[in-house]
């Protein structure tokens, strides 16, 4: 028992509220596993916003080193069969790992949240219309919507959004279905309407709050989903081609905008960690280390999604523990 | 519970039917690739697509009925179709060819027992690691076997198969010189021992992550059941621990375990593209990814239409298995 749990007492006594800080503080205690989450997500944050400045050398440096190195102390992570740094390209990964997890699971999070509330409100005919369009979808072949974005689309980065988005969109779509059912005979909801409210004004004002907290459960433990799909997409030589120019600011392509010069380390070639452990197989003789740093790097940072989205879950919803 | 089955299965009937038409329109109208170049090959003239495309059926209209709102009556009908063609191979089992020439329905003969196998395996590793283990979590709770089997799971579900495949293979080479047989499938009773070394060590990279999910599941259903007062009773009645749970727990806790293990089995039946391509085993998945990455039509609808089959029949399987292992579920 720290200090810390004293002062509470003696505040608790004196005032109701407690600081947020010391709420964080006890979150932190009672959850370290939650708190690691945190850190590594936010480790991984720093190296993909910094990563020029944090890597030693270019990913695409073929002088880094000598071909096929062992991890030493000026290549912790050793080299491939091309002399490229792994330490530097294992920084530079971080970034379209972080970038297609986090945008497709807020595209997909979004939109499925939005159809299941629209669904579950509704009911009726439009309820099983949309729920028979669920099931069909979720039966339907991921790949397939990939591989025909990729013909049309190109193979880029905003491809591997929207095909990894897409098929979140089904499954979210359902759980929050089921919650807006249990949700919707709530008596505020029917206080809402008995107020007149209309009904764009309860779905958005008295409901989509209510889901928010299960939204968000539900996106922080699909981003390591995400992530992990894109690793194997990329694996399978189906991601992001590497060395394809790439900007963490590609959305304001869609406004008409470049990524302004003084956010100029924010672009760079794309390098993928899935894509590093796939050439690692083929190489000759065996270098390990090659396909160990990048898959410890998706490992992790799964690992840390998962963590932070646990945590988060006992936080916002204990109820959920052990469905989710 | 007889007229839930039947609505059940008329409802995956339709389901099955609107996959199918989705699928093969989205095929059709999506841009790149053409099945009859692809399996001309390089050494193709306009004649060799021309006559391709006629024993495809590629030229006929793709729906038995066509509707056009600009000619009156607006609906014709078409004499032999593609999708008719389609649903025709279907039922009577002759599927058309791929992309190399070969028979749909000879290489997926070929390739299913190798699917099932690694399934069963998988299945049988997945069970007997993640029960047991979701057990002694649940029952020693917060001792350091629970923290342990906790951390594994944790593990299990963030590490990518596709590494640990990777480094499966990579490590024995490296330091013991030693590789699974990686050049051709061997079947089981060819040789049954080589058919292990060939099939465990893939199977057990597939049962990591579903191991995990399953112990996750086994030990919260579990943590949930032995706070039952029907638990207590029995404790309370004098028996051993040990029976209270073997005899009155597990199975109770085994029903949200049964639905994980369903979905399980429908993800393996379709094919572990990532760990058949590493450990090179002609199964269903790599099949998929090849006609998938070649617009392949033939292929990609009914290895669609047939994981669709098997995820609406699994998930009445286990909806079914449910009743029986809770008699207090009742459907209507």
């Amino acid at each position: 028992m720290s200090a810390i749990d004293a002062g509470d007492v003696a505040v608790a006594g004196l005032a109701p509220r407690t600081s947020r800080w010391i709420m964080a503080g006890r979150l932190a205690r009672d959850n370290p596993l939650a708190l690691f989450g945190l850190l590594v997500v936010i480790v991984l944050a720093v190296c993909a916003v910094f990563a020029p400045l944090i890597a030693p050398y270019g990913p695409l440096d073929f002088g880094a080193g000598t071909k096929n190195l062992d991890p030493t102390w000026k290549h912790p992570f050793g080299t491939e069969d091309l002399g490229r740094d792994m330490f530097s390209r294992v920084v530079f990964g971080a970034r379209i790992s972080l970038i297609v997890g986090f945008s497709s699971v807020i595209f997909g999070t979004v939109v499925g949240t939005g159809l299941g509330i629209f669904s579950g409100y509704s009911g009726g005919t439009i309820d099983s219309i949309i729920q028979r369009t669920v099931d069909t979808a979720i039966a339907f072949p991921a790949l397939l919507i990939l591989l025909i974005l990729r013909q049309v689309m190109g193979p880029s980065v905003e491809t591997l959004i929207v095909a990894v988005g897409i098929a979140i969109i089904f499954p979210v779509t359902r759980i929050i279905r089921g919650a807006v059912l249990s949700e919707k005979n709530n008596q505020y909801v029917e206080a809402a309407r008995a107020l007149g409210a209309s009904t764009p004004r309860i779905l958005f004002f008295h409901i989509a709050p209510n889901v928010a907290a299960l939204a968000i459960i539900i996106a922080t433990t699909l981003l390591g989903t995400a992530i992990l799909a894109e690793a194997a997409l990329a694996f399978l030589g189906l991601g992001i081609p590497e060395g394809t120019d790439f900007s963490m600011l590609f959305f304001l392509s869609f406004v008409g905008l470049d990524t302004p010069s003084w956010l100029g380390f924010l672009e760079g070639p794309a390098v993928t960690w899935g894509k590093d452990v796939s050439a690692a197989r083929n190489s000759f003789p065996v270098h390990i280390w090659w396909a160990f740093f990048p898959g410890l790097a998706i490992t992790l940072t799964v690992l840390g999604f998962n963590l932070l989205g646990d945590g988060l879950r006992d936080i916002l919803d204990p109820r959920l523990r052990g469905r989710l | 519970m007889q007229r839930y089955i039947i609505r059940r299965l008329i409802q995956g009937g339709i389901i099955l039917f609107v996959l199918s038409v989705v699928v093969f329109l989205l095929l059709r109208i999506a841009p790149g690739g053409d099945p009859a170049a692809f399996r001309c090959g390089f050494t193709c003239t306009d004649d060799k697509i021309a006559a391709i495309r006629k024993e495809m059926g590629l030229d006929n209209p793709y729906f038995p009925v066509s509707v056009d709102l600009t000619d009156p009556p607006f609906v014709s009908f078409n004499g032999e179709s593609q999708y008719w063609r389609w649903v025709r191979e279907l039922f009577n089992g002759s599927l058309g060819r791929d992309w190399n020439g070969a028979p749909v329905a000879d290489e997926l003969q070929n390739r299913l027992p190798v699917t099932v196998e690694l399934l069963i395996i998988t299945l049988l590793v997945t069970i007997a690691v993640g029960v047991p283990f979701g057990i002694v979590s649940a029952v020693y709770r917060n001792s350091p076997a629970d923290y342990g089997a906790r951390f594994g799971a944790i593990l299990g579900l963030a590490v990518p198969n596709f590494w640990v495949a990777t480094l499966v293979i990579l490590i024995p080479i490296q330091y013991w010189d030693y590789a699974p047989p990686l050049t051709k499938t061997i079947a089981f009773f060819d040789s049954p021992w080589d058919n292990l070394r060939q099939f465990v060590p893939p199977a057990i990279v597939l049962a990591a992550v579903s191991a995990a999910g399953v112990m996750r599941l086994t030990r919260s259903s579990m943590l949930e059941v032995m706070r039952q007062d029907y638990i207590r009773t029995a404790r309370s009645k004098g028996l051993r621990e040990r029976i209270v749970v073997i005899r009155h727990a597990l199975k109770n806790s085994m029903i949200p375990v049964v639905t994980i293990i369903g979905l399980q089995v429908a993800a393996l039946l379709g094919g572990a593209v990532i760990v058949e391509s590493v450990f090179n085993l002609q199964g269903v998945g790599i099949y998929f990814l090849g006609a998938l990455v070649r617009k392949d039509y033939q292929v990609v609808q009914t290895l669609t239409v047939y994981i669709g089959a098997v995820v609406v029949l699994l998930n009445l399987g286990v909806d079914i298995l449910y009743a029986w292992l809770d008699p207090r579920i009742r459907y209507s």
